[in-house]
């Protein structure tokens, strides 16, 4: 039987009626039509579902939509500011040359906010280890990887000091 | 060309903001009012026949709103090579057999995708199991099952290529070698799975949004396949989350979708899951290459004989396409006198292979380039060398294929000897590590007309408005490779405009001009490329038209498009901005709108491809004697993809080619057992993740191209080549093994290493 399942999402609240069963995944693209969290493989190999509960990056075709109520669920939508001002991972991913096809794009966006909220300075291998859990089959992760530590000199650089 | 404004810059992709912040819509994004949810039942066996299909469980489940199968489908088979009919040899559901663990057998249609599924599990399915063959041997040998019965002895096609005498020259050669190799199955992996959904709408035309990288190809098959006329289908072509090869086909959820949309009136989406992917979906083919390979004392290649089998799996697909590259790419980068191909594709009960990044090129030059490698270890030649003396040159010609347009091969090998250091390296390196190279060419787009088209190979239109924006319409389709920048880039460049003033709309086959084959072969750039500037170069002539009436130019005047203005050249004086010009020649033309439009069909350039691109790779590896594991610790490329229009696309090309020879060389295999892939899932189909990949460096030498756009060349595919060869010869230097079979994974390199070991001690003791 369905639930009445109450979504913190980007800061707004959704109740969507799912069954138990139903995972985050399939409730934040089919039920709240938040797109941008992709599927890349349904089995939590390859990252490209990923998003932030309560800030730490988790893959939302492995979560039951159910166990994250009462988080606070950041998908790649809820990353900008606003239409103009990207968030600066995603501003470095544009400039950077970081995106191509752009299917794994929301969850390294997302696994590089968590990574870098826990780590403001990552060397070269701590973002490649923080990338361990996300697939990419355009890039080599060459332009992703460079990306983040722009990004992370562009956030350090942004914080007051 | 040093004051191009947009060519040659690093220009960020004109679709990154919609990628970065989730907005981009793939297939499976997308969804309408009423939308069914639509599953494949698959066959469960490799090779039967099908008595009998019962899915009156299935119709009668609360929530199905329909279920077909092979007898419900109008009974015409479809496949990408339409020149020849008798290679298209696939229905969408099957028709009195199955061929393959996965071929599609039935299709249900259901409000929700858990109904869908419950749905398949009481579709009954009544198979006569047949013998079936799972490698090209059996498939081969006397009294082997027939799998098309239209083909008996299993092989569907047979390519050939000729020249020169080539028993002659391997009598008169002072070295010939012979060895085999072969390769394994491995998948495209893209991120995104095929979707695609299906309407039909109020005329009775059906629109496919599909994950395609060939939108009019499966506008015309999926026609064909209905009954319908080209034009009663309308195929749009959403962002794609990769393609590399894989999705240049009509395939069966298309046809599933929208022959369910119609039959339902609602529309309906299929999406498949990785396991179907991995599972079931095409792949690289396998391949078995016998090559013997002649040379002069001094090094001078004579000739060579190369016999290639291509496991080939249940159907054709783009088979026939690879029976003949992987010979063209056999005989490419080195002057053969005398060469000849025969290659041979096999149909056996495997997951059907198809097109992937490469295509041919992967495997041929594994083999090639092992060889060569091989070749100037027993000649006593630097390998780098030996290919130096035999490298082709810009005009070279190869008998009845192509000529050479433009090359910088023999700058390439000279630029990576230098940036790897490979003499020192070569000669020093201690045991465990290792140096080796592979090389690759790969070609520009196809000539082949193997799909028939009755139109233009691609082209583009543009429409030029008064408020100074622009409109590309094109149906060469941006699958992550990011045509769609690189063709605004050359639009913006030719009109003087900012790409920002650019919209396009790229691909719908309701508006976009007939026709473009589509993204493979490495086309888009140079055939789009050049639509782009023949329609561009139209809107010029009618703005400066404009301005000569407008300042009353002496004829001798050189006008140009620049800076968003139509002015006299040395005279910026003399100008109007671009829209207002636009305006005038709109006047002109008493409301007409500026329109131009441009084709591009390769014509008097051979059988293969306008052009080959050119490169070099060195890899430098540390094999782990102990666990056989083999690291790779750096690679250097240099390539030759002519001008380079955009550096950070370029480099995006050879990095992500880097990851996907990688993983071909080491540890990517899609494992096959009877006919049933074992390793259907990410965790155990391991593609190289970030902490497996090297650094790199890479550089391209820009030797114009005179038949591309701007003088560019292909870089999407040919970097995907030499990093297997590379590794192989790499590990070779670092530990004495040899590898010939792919992957090179490290159980063979342990087994090999003791096997050299073992050697020695025999050596050893018969010295004492």
């Amino acid at each position: 039987m369905k639930q009445i399942i109450r979504l913190t999402v980007n800061g707004d609240v959704y109740e969507v009626a799912a069954h138990p069963w139903r995972t985050l995944n399939d409730v934040l693209r089919e039920d709240i039509h938040l797109t941008g969290t992709k599927k890349g493989c349904g089995d939590g190999d390859c990252g490209a579902c990923t998003v932030l509960l309560d800030g730490r990056a988790v893959a939302s075709c492995l979560t039951l939509a159910i166990e994250a109520e009462g988080f606070e669920i950041v998908t790649v939508e809820g990353l900008a500011a606003s239409r103009e001002k990207l968030h600066p991972i995603q501003q470095s991913f544009v400039d950077e040359g970081a995106i191509q096809c752009g299917y794994c794009t929301p969850g390294m966006e997302l696994a590089a906010l968590h990574l870098l909220s826990k780590n403001s300075d990552p060397t070269e291998e701590e973002i490649r280890a923080g990338l361990s859990g996300n697939l990419c089959r355009c890039t080599g992760y060459t332009k992703i990887v460079s990306a983040i530590k722009e990004a992370a000199r562009r956030l350090r650089a942004d914080r007051p000091a | 060309m040093s004051d191009n404004s947009v060519i040659g810059k690093r220009v960020p992709r004109s679709d990154a903001w919609a990628k970065a912040t989730g907005s981009a819509q793939y297939a499976d994004d997308l969804s309408l009012p009423g939308m069914l949810h639509g599953k494949l039942l698959r066959s469960s066996l490799p090779h039967a026949r099908i008595r009998e299909i019962d899915v009156s469980r299935a119709r009668a489940l609360p929530g199905v709103k329909a279920v077909i199968t092979g007898a419900d489908l109008p009974k015409v088979k479809y496949g990408n090579w339409r020149l020849v009919p008798a290679t298209q040899d696939e229905y969408a559901l099957a028709v009195g057999k199955v061929r393959f663990i996965g071929d599609e057998v039935a299709a249900v249609a259901a409000v929700d995708r858990e109904t869908a599924e419950e749905a398949l599990d009481l579709i009954r399915v009544e198979y006569e199991e047949l013998p079936a063959a799972f490698d090209i041997d059996a498939s081969m040998a006397q009294g082997a099952p027939v799998i098309h019965e239209e083909t008996p002895g299993n092989i569907s096609v047979t390519r050939n290529i000729a020249y020169g005498d080539v028993e002659a020259g391997l009598r008169q050669s002072d070295y010939v070698r012979e060895d085999v190799f072969t390769m394994q199955a491995v998948s495209h992996a893209y991120l995104e799975p095929c979707s695609c959904l299906a309407q039909s709408d109020d005329q009775g035309r059906i629109t496919l949004w599909t994950s395609t990288q060939t939108p009019y190809i499966v506008q015309c098959l999926l026609a064909s396949v209905l009954g319908l006329r080209e034009n009663e289908v309308r195929v749009i072509k959403p962002h794609v989350g990769g393609g590399f090869g894989g999705k240049m086909e009509l395939r069966p959820w298309d046809v599933c979708a929208a022959f369910l949309a119609r039959l339902t009136g609602k529309p309906v989406k299929f999406t498949m899951t990785r396991h179907e992917e991995l599972a079931t979906g095409r792949r690289r083919h396998p391949m078995r290459i016998w090559s013997r390979v002649g040379f002069r004392k001094d090094g001078t290649l004579v000739a060579k004989d190369f016999r290639v089998h291509l496991d080939g799996g249940g159907y054709n697909s783009m088979g026939p396409t690879a029976a003949f590259l992987v010979g063209n790419f056999g005989a490419m980068l080195y002057r053969y006198p005398a060469y000849r191909y025969e290659g041979f594709h096999v149909y056996t009960n495997n997951p059907p292979a198809g097109a992937m990044r490469g295509f041919g090129a992967p495997q041929a030059l594994f083999a090639a380039e092992s060889q060569m490698n091989m070749a100037a270890l027993e000649l006593g030649i630097d390998p780098i060398e030996l290919r130096i003396a035999n490298a082709m040159k810009t005009g070279d010609e190869i008998p009845d294929v192509a000529t050479i347009s433009s090359c910088a091969f023999r700058e390439c090998l000279e630029e990576v000897a230098r940036r790897s250091d490979w003499k020192r390296k070569r000669a020093e390196l201690k045991d465990g590590k290792g140096v080796g190279i592979g090389c690759y060419s790969f070609i520009t787009g196809g000539v082949f007309n193997w799909f028939d088209t009755q139109y233009p190979f691609s082209a583009a239109e543009v429409r030029a408005y008064s408020d100074g924006t622009v409109h590309l319409l094109t149906m060469a389709s941006d699958i992550g490779q990011g045509s769609d920048t690189v063709l605004k880039q050359i639009l913006a460049e030719e009109l003087g405009i900012s790409m920002k003033d650019i919209q396009i709309t790229a691909a719908d086959t309701a508006v976009t001009p007939k026709g473009d084959l589509g993204t493979w072969g490495s086309r888009v750039t140079l055939m789009a490329g050049n639509a782009v500037i023949e329609a561009a170069r139209q809107i010029k002539e009618e703005l400066f038209r404009m301005l000569s009436v407008r300042f009353n130019l002496n004829v001798i005047h050189d006008m140009e498009c620049k800076d968003g203005m139509v002015r006299v050249k040395f005279r910026p004086d003399r100008g109007m901005k671009f829209g207002e010009a636009v305006a005038m020649a709109q006047k002109s033309r008493r409301g007409e709108p500026v329109v131009g439009r441009g084709t591009y069909t390769p014509r008097d350039m051979g059988l293969v491809t306008p052009t080959f691109s050119f490169g070099a790779q060195v890899a430098e590896v540390e094999v782990d004697r102990e666990t056989g594991l083999t690291r790779v610790e750096k690679m250097f490329t240099v390539h030759d993809c002519g001008k380079v229009l955009n550096p950070m696309a370029v480099e995006g090309q050879v990095e992500g080619s880097i990851q996907m020879g990688l993983g071909y060389a080491l540890c990517e295999e899609l494992v096959m057992s009877s006919g049933r892939t074992l390793n259907a899932s990410f965790l155990d189909y391991k593609t190289p993740g970030a902490l497996d990949m090297p650094a790199g460096e890479s550089v391209c030498i820009e030797v114009p191209e005179p038949r591309g756009p701007y003088g560019a060349k292909e870089t999407g595919e040919g970097p995907v080549s030499p990093t297997a060869p590379a590794i192989a010869d790499a590990v070779w230097h670092a530990t004495g093994y040899r590898c010939k079979d792919l992957p090179i994974t490290p159980e063979k390199v342990l087994r090999g290493i003791r096997e050299i070991d073992r050697a020695a001690r025999h050596a050893g003791d018969r010295d004492r």
